[in-house]
């Protein structure tokens, strides 16, 4: 057993590497995913991570795999999308769904044709799956910068935050903090998601922020618990999917989304708030 | 309590450049309990709206004057809170205190005391713990009228506070709307139970989309009034031509 769920991590460099990665990827990505899922925003997470591709792409383009030249590119491009977005919503007739669905379709399109301008296939699984196995010293303080500075800024954003989720109107009536609070609220997604990016790639980068926030839901109705809870099922994705990748021989990335997967599918099962289970067999009803 | 009066000039309030409200003049007075009455689409919201500053006027300008910046409450109609939120009504009614605690500041004793006396002159001890998902449209409203209790606020806006809501609750939530009265607050309610206007509300306003009558309320709900209310065209005209008025 010691063998089995130790040694990987005692023995091989590389794999205490993407455990601390992935540590810290579960600590800004949960609570960040608990937002987007009780904003109603779990695809714009999604819709995001795509569009931080091409930013990164001439990041690529330009430097090659240079850390921060992909990071810089991806941030811009995540900015850049989720403005044009928000803007075209505000302007037009379409809403915000639909022009982020527009906007990311594009992205992925002109990323991976910029990657294939230059590199291999390789390189373009690299950024598409990311290279949670080779984790520098440089990335791993970019994933703990990123999670500090995520978790500090959703703790002194939580109240507006929160009341601009449940009462959009109350907040605008009493204070002018909603727009700003939301503007930095998806800074700090796309923050996340490059951060993400570069142990999981663009394609799965948002998996680390929005099943450990789902399964969460169906635990508690506390956000505080909510946001704790994320995290747990984040650290033991990353924990499970290592151990999985490293014994099966799985790729990393995939393996841990996949464990991820699977504890979303025992919370949709089991989860005290709305599973599966308790909808079929409730018990007896109560006498008030 | 520093009353807050509301003065209109000349203001006009709509969407695109189709008006809601159409040249209202006037003034709500400091303190005075007042009810805005109208047919549906007479822009009574939009005239809260207007008051709350959600809205721009298209024309004219409506100001605030009273001691201070003495915040505005505000209730929405059907407020457009989302009740699957998982938030406890504790927590809904204690933001309310925003304007004392506002993005950062903690809620100390004292507070905690305010939202338990919140809590109970709206008769919902024992819901502190209770997701909003699980209350019922009167216990809503009941939990909204604690939380304006806590924004203590100089001027009320309430958009059909009673729309669907029990005797047993409008009644209680009444009894508040006329505290605050006794509190020299000033209360604006849009409302269409004419009878409630008449016993609860001193003053009226009828508005379709032109102000039909401003005044005491027994003057104002007289049966040609009500007529002339009732006759408003809905529907506005796509062809219309600029408005001429006090244009010279």
């Amino acid at each position: 057993m010691v063998e089995f769920l130790i040694s990987p991590f005692s023995e091989f460099e590389f794999m205490q590497r993407a455990l601390v990665g992935v540590i810290a990827i579960a600590l800004g990505g949960g609570p960040v995913g608990v937002f987007l899922m009780l904003r109603r925003m779990s695809l714009t997470g999604d819709a995001m991570a795509h569009a931080i591709l091409p930013g990164a792409a001439v990041g690529y383009l330009i430097a090659g795999l240079s850390l921060p030249a992909m990071t810089i590119g991806g941030l811009i491009a995540g900015v850049i999308v989720a403005v044009a977005a928000g803007l075209v919503s505000r302007l037009t007739n379409l809403k915000e769904d639909a022009s982020l669905a527009a906007f990311y379709l594009l992205s992925l399109a002109l990323g991976v044709t910029i990657v294939s301008l230059r590199g291999s296939n390789v390189d373009l699984l690299h950024v598409l799956f990311g290279t949670v196995l080779a984790l520098d010293d440089q990335t791993l303080l970019l994933l703990a910068s990123i999670s500090t500075i995520t978790v500090l800024a959703l703790a002194l954003l939580y109240r507006p935050l929160v009341l601009e989720c449940v009462d959009p109107t109350f907040l605008r009536s009493v204070s002018r903090s909603g727009t700003p609070v939301h503007l930095v609220f998806v800074g700090l997604v796309v923050l996340n998601l490059v951060g993400g990016f570069h142990a999981l790639g663009t394609l799965l980068a948002v998996g680390m922020m929005m099943l450990p926030a789902a399964a969460a839901r169906f635990w508690t109705n506390d956000i505080t618990v909510m946001m704790v809870v994320s995290i747990a099922v984040g650290i033991v994705s990353g924990i499970g999917g290592l151990l999985l990748s490293f014994h099966a021989e799985l790729p990393a990335g995939p393996a841990i989304i996949l464990t991820a997967g699977g504890l979303y599918g025992l919370s949709l099962a089991l989860g005290r708030e709305g599973g599966l289970l308790w909808l079929a067999w409730p018990g007896k009803h109560l006498e008030a | 309590m520093p009353a807050t009066s509301v003065r209109f000039d000349e203001v006009t309030l709509g969407y695109g450049r189709h008006p809601a409200v159409h040249h209202l003049d006037g003034e709500i007075a400091a303190g005075s309990l007042t009810a805005v009455v109208g047919p549906n689409g007479a822009g009574k919201s939009t005239l809260l709206k207007g008051i709350v500053g959600t809205l721009a006027p298209l024309e004219g300008r409506i100001s605030l004057n009273g001691a201070g910046p003495g915040p505005v409450a505000y209730l929405p109609q059907a407020a457009e809170i989302d009740r699957s939120f998982p938030l406890s009504v504790y927590d809904l009614v204690a933001m309310g205190l925003w304007s004392r605690s506002g993005l950062f500041g903690g809620i100390g004793r004292k507070d905690r005391t305010r939202i338990e006396h919140a809590l109970a002159a709206v008769g919902l001890i024992g819901f502190e713990r209770r997701p909003i998902s699980t209350l019922s449209g009167g216990q809503m409203q009941r939990a909204l009228f604690a939380r304006l209790l806590l924004q203590d606020a100089s001027l009320i806006l309430l958009d059909e506070p009673f729309t669907a809501i029990d005797a047993k609750t409008t009644a209680d939530l009444l009894d508040l709307v006329r505290r605050w009265h006794a509190e020299k607050r000033t209360v604006v309610a849009v409302l269409h139970d004419l009878d409630m206007v008449r016993r609860v509300f001193p003053e009226t306003l009828l508005i379709a989309r032109e102000p039909v009558a401003w005044g005491e309320t027994g003057h104002v709900l007289s049966p040609e009034n009500l007529l002339t209310a009732r006759q408003m065209v809905e529907a506005y005209d796509p062809h219309a031509a600029p408005c001429q008025r006090n244009a010279a």
